[in-house]
């Protein structure tokens, strides 16, 4: 008879994605079973997931410490609520994905798909392992593990262009941490003593009041992750890989671990009372901002419909980055809740651009003129995202945009008020001509760009249902989260005040 | 530097001679079996050092002879000097056997000439650089 | 038996290769020899075990040779900074041995073969006696027998590449000229102090204080060493030495003969001259450290340049060895804690990467870098294997690499000079340039229309992935490793502080 405790279940969502892999590449002979597996084991880490959140929910704090590697810094696990927050969103969005990958997989034939799944286990398990981090080290270990585990998968389809975007994405995310992350957390060791997560932040008084925006930016800028510019150029070259890569990794896994470590440097190692004290991150609420508009604007540009999500995500992103910069509590909070709207959002607005190649093989938004009317639920889909992303209600994105504004008028930086509602505008002109492309502007004449017509009753018709299902179905979860954003207010909120 | 500390130090002028002389053929000479030739020049300056080291004013041979209040000169230097001398004619051993393998191979002993054929190998024909 | 034997274990630890060697060339057939030189390298790998275990449990070991009591007699001393190192040497040692059988089928000329093993052996057996030795003179003798083991052992490669025979000698004259330097510094300590044990010239440097006849001593020691274990810019018969030696060759000497010398250097630097001297934190501060640093930066830079991915793991390993310079230079306990983890950790590491290039140069004839083209899919373990050890190299966490690397940089804070973290983090970044180029070939793109290989064979597998796992698990678990470090460290600093 097992005894299930939280310490029980935080093993065993670490093992799980591990012995899932494992087991994926068993299957490798048989398809099916291999789907199966990945199934399996993404449903049996969510359910444990959903063990932890209760009892976190409860005030549980459940740890366990593996070993030490150099005495006395050891690979050790505790949950926190931000860590909680990640670890549903990658676990929960993983069933989702999976889902449509096999959808996706299967519609364009790819090769390689036993390594696309083994791989993609081993990432979310150190997105876990990330987000129930205690301690820097353990923290930067995992990163490092899903740098290399997530190369294989932007890889993935093996041409020049692919290996071209792998260097891009090694390069800078590897320099970065190395270059930068490793060098800030063995100062942070140096100073303090020691590298664990507590609340209040372990750094006050030990370092030298002037170099500590040294060593936030040593911090932000090695977690690459995060896509602050202009270390974000990972994030665009990263689009070669096949589309539910992008989907949780790209708007889910990968870059919620940069801004998760983000918010927990911010919150853990400095504390957010001493960033306000000493004032060392305005410099970051200026990057973070410009970072935004930036983005944004580049964003408008591109007319290959991944790169203007991968620079939409480069914004987005930087909206945790800002959050976590403006060093207050709502700050903080504001930014937890766009980790998790804006996963459930770009999750579907990427999976619409899947689908769209999928079902037409159509990649650049001039293409896409009237495609809705084929297209319906994909396009609709497409919007409830959207109007996420852009913050309108009733949708999640809504919610997390207002709190970093409340934030910003708290602290009195009304230029970022102003800064946060152009980017809403700016989200809407480079989110929306998709759609009203889609379902207004009539069919062109001739064939443009691809071989086929797509007059009604023509080759062309709507995704495969693997592929249709999992983008309406976070769409609706934006709506629902809407609806949500409460609890997760008051959960996040737990960690500024202990 | 007066007369007497020159002369009285005459045996470090010549290591010192010896040890430049074998140093120079090393570096100057192109032929591999004067650069060993060279290399054994400068060994032997060492043994110089170490043997004239351990003469002692008024000694004699280290020879245990009967009597008392006998100076013996030091017989340890002599020792390490043994060994010392045959670990060079060992090194002048292997350099020669390999520099016999060097001309069967290259056809020539002389630097310059292997380095060209090297260069030729590392680089391809007609790489002239 | 054995009861008899243990007191008896450091001389044994020598003088089982050091016989086993003539012995050898008895057998006339090179499988028999390669089994008897198997058997013994092991043996000397099982006493190493035994020594350090001892060592760590009762502090200092001595034994008196011929039971001439030290400082008149040879002593052979263990303690925490030199056990380690015995294990390191014998432990590659036995792992090349038992990898080498194919290697040496392939790479040299029958008729030479039965040959290899003694020569072997002798160059095990001065290195084992170099790092167990506590007198200075022997200690010339061992390092001069290993070297001209070497230097034989690097022509054997000219049966594939005649260019072998150059680097042979090239290698002679250099580590010649450094052997003679290092001996005239041994004579100037004569002469300064009338004693060759090395406590003893520890000691009695210690109480003379500054002499200019010290200073000369540790001038000449100082370039003689430098040279035995390519410290920059002494380093230029390295990279041709290690590319055309047989690739077990170049296993051994890349894993084990400059760790030696960085061992020589520290006991030199540390526990014979002693921090008193004050001479040496000149030297450290304003030589060691400007060339440790250089030594990291320009050979890592040549690598990325490279066609011949031996010569760019050799440029690498000089780079490595400014890593451990770097430590070194420090003087401090975390320094030198950190150099002595990365003798060991490099060992691993660049052993396992040469073992795999090994196997490529047996299954395709070449070590070209368009040769790895590939062979991710025809050589799966042997990658897999460049690919552990280039991940090491690059230093990410779950590798000892990475150990190495946060112990230096550790250190690099400890003692005030932060900027230096930056060299060293930026050393590893241009690493990551040169192993992606390798890996990128052979994983993302398929072998040429003729080439048709197999995976390497057991015995060549087998204990390259020995290293690759120790790789892994001393990255993973660095317990024990970091605490014999420190206590290497300590037993370097503290004799006399």
């Amino acid at each position: 008879m097992i005894i299930w405790t939280p310490e029980l279940a935080l093993v065993l969502s670490l093992i799980i994605p591990l012995l899932g892999s494992g087991l994926i590449v068993l299957a490798d002979k048989s398809p099916n079973r291999r789907e199966f597996v990945t199934l399996a084991t993404a449903v049996l880490l969510f359910l444990d997931i959903l063990y932890l959140l209760v009892a976190v929910v409860a005030g549980a704090r459940p740890s366990f410490e593996v070993l030490e590697v150099i005495p006395p810094l050891a690979v050790a696990f505790q949950i926190e609520p931000l860590g909680m927050l990640f670890a549903v969103v990658a676990s929960g969005l993983w069933i989702v994905n999976s889902i449509y990958s096999i959808g996706y997989m299967r519609g364009t034939n790819e090769p390689h798909q036993t390594r696309f799944y083994v791989c993609f286990a081993v990432a979310i398990g150190s997105a876990i392992a990330i987000a129930f981090a205690a301690n820097m080290f353990t923290l930067f270990i995992f990163y490092e593990v899903l740098t290399l585990s997530t190369y294989p998968l932007v890889i993935h389809k093996g041409t020049e262009a692919a290996r071209k975007g792998g260097r891009v994405y090694l390069g800078i995310l590897l320099g970065t941490s190395i270059g930068f992350l490793l060098i800030a957390v063995i100062w942070t060791w140096f100073v303090a003593g020691t590298l664990d997560f507590t609340p209040g932040g372990i750094l006050a008084g030990k370092v030298d009041e002037a170099l500590v925006p040294l060593l936030l930016a040593l911090y932000v800028f090695g977690i690459g992750k995060a896509a602050l510019m202009p270390f974000h150029r990972w994030l665009p070259a990263a689009m070669v890989a096949p589309t539910p890569v992008s989907a949780l990794l790209h708007a889910g896994a990968v870059v919620k671990a940069g801004v998760f470590a983000v918010l927990k440097v911010v919150v853990y190692i400095f504390g957010i009372d001493y960033l306000s004290m000493t004032g060392a991150s305005q410099w970051l609420i200026w990057v973070a901002a410009a970072s935004i508009l930036i983005a944004s604007i580049i964003a408008i540009t591109k007319d290959n419909l991944k790169a203007r999500l991968a620079y939409s995500t480069v914004s987005q992103l930087s909206y945790v980055t800002l959050g976590a910069a403006l060093a207050t509590s709502m700050g903080v909070i504001g930014g937890g809740m766009q980790i998790a709207m804006h996963a459930m959002g770009k999750i579907t607005l990427f999976m619409c651009a899947g689908s769209i190649y999928v079902a037409t093989r159509k990649t650049e938004i001039s293409d896409m003129a009237g495609l809705g009317r084929v297209m319906p639920w994909t396009f609709i889909a497409f919007l409830l995202g959207a109007l996420s992303i852009i913050g309108l209600p009733p949708m999640g994105g809504a919610w997390s945009k207002f709190v970093l504004i409340a934030a910003a008028a708290d602290t009195g930086d009304l230029i970022i008020i102003g800064v946060l509602m152009l980017s809403s505008l700016l989200n809407v002109g480079y989110l929306l001509p998709l759609v009203v492309r889609g379902f207004f502007t009539p069919v062109p004449a001739a064939a443009l760009g691809s071989a086929a017509t797509y007059a009604p009753g023509s080759a062309i018709k709507e995704a495969p249902l693997l592929c249709v299902l999992p983008p309406l179905a976070t769409g609706i979860g934006c709506i629902i989260l809407f609806f949500f954003a409460e609890p997760i207010y008051r959960f996040i909120e737990s960690i500024t005040s202990p | 530097m007066s007369a007497e500390f020159i002369l009285g130090h005459y045996n470090y002028w010549v290591v010192i001679v010896l040890m430049m002389a074998g140093l120079y053929v090393v570096v100057s000479r192109g032929n591999l079996v004067k650069k060993i030739i060279g290399l054994n020049i400068f060994q032997t300056s060492v043994f110089l050092l170490y043997i004239s080291m351990g003469k002692v004013r008024g000694g004699t041979a280290p020879i245990e002879i009967e009597g008392t209040g006998v100076i013996y000169s030091n017989p340890l230097p002599h020792v390490l000097i043994l060994t010392a001398i045959v670990v060079g004619v060992a090194t002048t051993a292997v350099g020669l056997a390999i520099i016999v393998r060097i001309r069967e191979a290259y056809g020539t002993i002389e630097e310059d000439e292997i380095l060209k054929i090297d260069h030729i190998l590392d680089f391809g024909e007609g790489a002239q650089d | 038996m054995f009861a008899n034997l243990s007191p008896h274990l450091a001389p044994l630890q020598v003088v089982i290769p050091l016989i086993a060697a003539p012995l050898s060339l008895f057998l006339r057939n090179a499988t028999a020899a390669w089994l008897f030189a198997l058997v013994a390298t092991w043996s000397a790998f099982v006493i190493a075990c035994l020594l350090l275990v001892q060592v760590l449990d009762q502090g200092v070991l001595s034994y008196a040779l011929g039971g001439w009591p030290p400082p008149w007699g040879i002593e052979y001393r263990l303690d925490a900074a030199n056990a380690p190192v015995l294990v390191i040497v014998s432990g590659i040692g036995a792992a090349v041995m038992t990898y080498a059988r194919q290697g040496i089928l392939a790479e040299i000329e029958k008729h030479n073969q039965v040959l290899f093993f003694p020569v072997f052996l002798l160059a095990l057996a001065g290195l084992l006696g170099v790092t167990i030795t506590g007198d200075a003179f022997n200690l010339f003798v061992f390092l001069e027998i290993s070297s001209l083991s070497t230097y034989v052992l690097v022509s054997l490669g000219a049966n594939r590449d005649k260019r072998a025979l150059s680097a042979a000698i090239s290698y002679l004259i250099a580590g010649t000229i450094g052997a003679t330097f290092f001996v005239i510094g041994i004579g100037l300590l004569y002469m300064a102090t009338g004693t060759l044990n090395i406590m003893d010239l520890a000691m009695r440097i210690a109480d003379m204080g500054d002499s200019r006849l010290v200073r000369a001593a540790f001038a000449f020691i100082i370039v003689g060493i430098g040279l035995k274990l390519a410290l920059f810019p002494l380093h230029l018969w390295l990279p041709n030495a290690y590319t055309f030696a047989p690739s077990a060759v170049t296993v051994f000497i890349a894993a084990t003969s400059t760790k030696v010398a960085v061992y020589v250097l520290m006991r030199f630097v540390f526990t014979v001259f002693g921090t008193r001297f004050d001479f040496q934190e000149l030297t450290l501060s304003y030589l060691f450290l400007p060339l440790a640093l250089v030594g990291m930066f320009v050979p890592s830079i040549v690598a990325v340049f490279q066609t011949n991915v031996k010569r760019l793991l050799a440029y690498s390993s000089i780079a490595q060895i400014g890593y451990m310079l770097l430590g070194l230079s420090f003087a401090t306990i975390a320094g030198l804690t950190a150099a002595s983890i990365h003798l060991f950790n490099h060992a691993l590491m660049k052993g396992a990467l040469f073992m795999a290039v090994g196997a490529v140069a047996l299954r395709m004839g070449s070590t070209d870098i368009d040769a790895f083209t590939g062979l991710g899919r025809k050589m799966p373990w042997t990658m897999a294997a460049f690919v552990a050890g280039g991940l090491s190299l690059i230093g990410l966490p779950l590798t000892v690499g990475f150990v190495s690397k946060w112990l230096l940089i550790e250190a690099a804070f400890a003692s005030g000079q932060w900027w230096i973290a930056g060299f060293v983090v930026m050393s590893s970044l241009i690493a990551v340039i040169y192993v992606w180029r390798v890996v990128e070939l052979a994983y993302l793109h398929d072998t040429p229309e003729h080439v048709n290989v197999t995976e390497a064979p057991a015995s060549v597998l087998v204990p390259m992935w020995g290293l690759v796992l120790a790789n892994f698990y001393f990255g993973i678990n660095a317990q024990f490793t970091t605490s014999v470090a420190r206590r290497a460290a300590e037993a370097l600093l503290g004799v006399f502080p």
